[in-house]
């Protein structure tokens, strides 16, 4: 379990990790930028760049046009010209928009120029439902994007934990997509260094010790898996709880040894369930663990449906504790 | 290349006119390649089209960077890539320019600019645009140059990329090469309006000119990259070229969308390295067994690094992997 060292009474929110992540790295390497709608002055929709423009200026936090796919091109071109550009894509449901960049453009320059060519950039954008934002404000689509070789993706579900990928994500030489929950902005609170550290892309963490079931979860899914395995020890099943960090590169090794030595195995992700990444981490656990496992893996994602604006329907949509420890009981017979 | 302050002397022209004479012969041996089966694949030749990248890549730095398209082999040589690593390439083998593994479509150099050639339409204009922010960023002096065949003006993202060039004034020429045809369907049934007054509306410097005379091409590329290096901020070519052979390689019965004479025409009347071979004649700068000689080079040129790319090994298996990351 990855947890911040002695110096870190400071807490955070998961925002102003963020926030202190990239400050430092703008100011430890001058060609950082970063560039979005409304990211300057107004500090992004979220607030979460609130103070930036302050400390580096418009060349370096750039208001963009509404042009997503427009920003991310001109993102892969400075990266690929010597700069280290920070591309803000407000919501994840945007990425629509930036596919090509994204897909055919930024992950296979390397490749496709035989290595002579890189891209160092990263892309943050939301996920998340929970926000009252309906169908085109809500989705969870880091799954596109994992599927694409060439892209790196990080999904980061603490303070901690996101200000050392992002610091990584920022150093790493290849486009780097980071995800972060929007409901996690102000509301997840969590101890964080103010020294410089950086978390290693492909890492897993896990994030509670436990002996009958597997909780694998990502993102804010975590907290959930979190808040289940206390209700679960209470009912007398000892939950693990593991959060891969990063999609890609994935750290299957961590993953499986949990499996094996639980023997039963369930992931949360937010993202659609079908052909999504619960799929991806639920084959992972099923190939690797098989012998060790005493019943199938199974997985919760988000319903298979548009996001619905109406709180009364919206919160059927996303995963919950109450179906994690339903189904985690029912692995481990205690139904 | 000419530095931008300069006239070009008549070695100049008749160096533009050995570019153009090497991209021509490397094109013809391309689709002879082809119709001998001995390139996987198709390309698309640039055929016809010379004296745009002539033109323009001589107006450049040797530092200065380009983006081209899936019809991007005669933008490559321009920019200074060697003829044999490009055959290589687009015959799949291990010392190609991508290693084998980008083909026709994707020849990248970086040692001479060049950010690579795109098989998405209009998919490169937002790295150009991004390469000349870094430029003005990092205060090195370089300008971009992306090109883009009219088809490209269906594209949003350009539309996108040019309105930031001309607020940020960034040093990048946006390239139109005009020639007619959006692969099998004349522009005139795919772009309304007028295709200079669509960068226009961004406020951009356009300029327009004869595609097929390269000293018209250069001069006007001359005036607007010396403009860009100046921190004068972007501009827009549209160039009118022609295509003298298909879409592709494989895009030999085209009657249903051109007439023969049509192009018969072009061929006749507008080629670009007979008008430029007419002029330096007249100009005393040249005369015909001088031309005839460089064509003639060319030819062997190209011939010869032919057969040595014939010769050289594919990829080792375990090349498949290599590169996915950096």
């Amino acid at each position: 379990m990855s947890t911040p060292s002695a110096d870190s009474a400071r807490e955070l929110t998961f925002g102003e990790a963020i926030r202190e992540a990239l400050a430092e790295e703008l100011r430890r390497d001058p060609r950082v930028f970063m560039i979005g709608e409304d990211i300057a002055e107004a500090g992004t929709t979220f607030k979460v760049l609130n103070g930036l423009v302050e400390e580096f200026g418009p060349q370096r936090i750039l208001d963009s046009p509404i042009s997503e796919a427009g920003i991310t091109g001109l993102g892969v071109g400075a990266a690929m010209a010597g700069l280290r550009p920070v591309v803000d894509i407000m919501f994840g449901d945007f990425v629509g928009l930036i596919m090509d960049q994204m897909v055919n453009q930024a992950a296979k320059i390397h490749y496709m120029s035989g290595g002579k060519l890189k891209v160092p950039m990263v892309l943050r954008t939301t996920m998340g439902a929970g926000r009252r934002s309906a169908a085109q404000h809500s989705q969870s689509l880091h799954a596109w994007l994992s599927h694409i070789p060439g892209l790196k993706v990080v999904v980061p579900s603490t303070p901690y934990d996101a200000k050392g990928l992002m610091k990584s994500a920022i150093r790493d030489d290849n486009p780097v997509v980071v995800f972060e929950d929007k409901m996690m902005y102000r509301t997840v609170k969590g101890p964080v260094p103010e020294s410089d550290y950086a978390i290693p892309l492909g890492v897993a963490d896990v994030k509670r010790v436990g002996e009958d079931i597997t909780l694998v979860a990502t993102s804010r899914m975590v907290h959930v898996a979190l808040e289940a395995a206390q209700h679960l020890a209470e009912a007398g099943v000892s939950a693990e709880v593991v959060d891969p960090r990063t999609l890609t590169p994935l750290d299957t090794v961590t993953l499986i040894n949990s499996a094996k030595k639980t023997s039963r195995a369930m992931v949360i992700d937010e993202g659609y369930e079908k052909y999504g990444v619960t799929a991806e981490l639920a084959t992972v656990l099923a190939e690797g663990a098989f012998y060790d496992l005493d019943a199938p893996v199974r997985r919760l994602g988000a319903m298979q449906v548009p996001i619905p604006f109406s709180p009364a329907l919206e919160d059927l949509t996303i995963p919950n504790v109450q179906q994690v420890c339903a189904l985690a009981r029912t692995l481990c017979g205690k139904a | 290349m000419t530095p931008e302050t300069e006239m070009p002397s008549g070695e100049d022209w008749l160096h533009m006119y050995q570019q153009m004479a090497r991209i021509r012969a490397f094109e013809e041996h391309v689709n002879d390649l082809y119709q001998r089966a001995l390139m996987p694949g198709l390309a698309h030749l640039y055929i016809g089209e010379e004296a745009v990248a002539v033109g323009v890549c001589e107006a450049l730095r040797h530092d200065d960077y380009i983006t081209s398209t899936h019809r991007g082999h005669g933008h490559c040589l321009a920019k200074g890539a060697e003829v044999e690593r490009m055959f290589c390439e687009l015959l799949g083998r291990a010392p190609g320019y991508c290693r084998g593994k980008g083909g026709s479509m994707h020849i990248a150099d970086p040692e001479t600019g060049n950010l690579g050639a795109n098989a998405i339409v209009g998919g490169s204009a937002g790295i150009a645009t991004g390469a000349a922010f870094a430029n003005q960023r990092l205060s090195n002096g370089r300008v971009a140059v992306c090109f883009f065949g009219e088809g490209a003006l269906g594209q949003g993202l350009l539309y996108e990329v040019m309105n930031m060039a001309q607020l940020w004034k960034l040093p990048v020429i946006y390239v139109c090469e005009n020639n007619l045809y959006n692969e099998y369907t004349h522009h005139t049934e795919t772009t309304a309006g007028d295709m200079r007054g669509r960068a226009a509306a961004f406020g951009l410097l356009t300029d327009e000119v004869d595609g097929q005379n390269v000293r018209a091409v250069f001069a006007t590329a001359q005036r607007l990259v010396a403009r860009a290096r100046a921190g004068e901020g972007p501009a827009f070519l549209l160039c009118h070229t022609y295509r003298y052979l298909g879409h592709h390689v494989g895009d030999v019965n085209r009657a249903y969308y051109r007439s023969a004479d049509e192009e018969k025409q072009w061929k006749t009347t507008r080629d670009p390295l007979a008008l430029l071979a007419d002029w330096l004649r007249g100009q005393l700068l040249a005369d015909p067994p001088l031309l005839e000689r460089i064509v003639a080079e060319a030819q062997s040129e190209i011939a010869t690094a032919v057969a040595a790319a014939l010769k050289a090994p594919f990829p080792e298996p375990d090349e498949v992997n290599q590169h996915v990351y950096a």
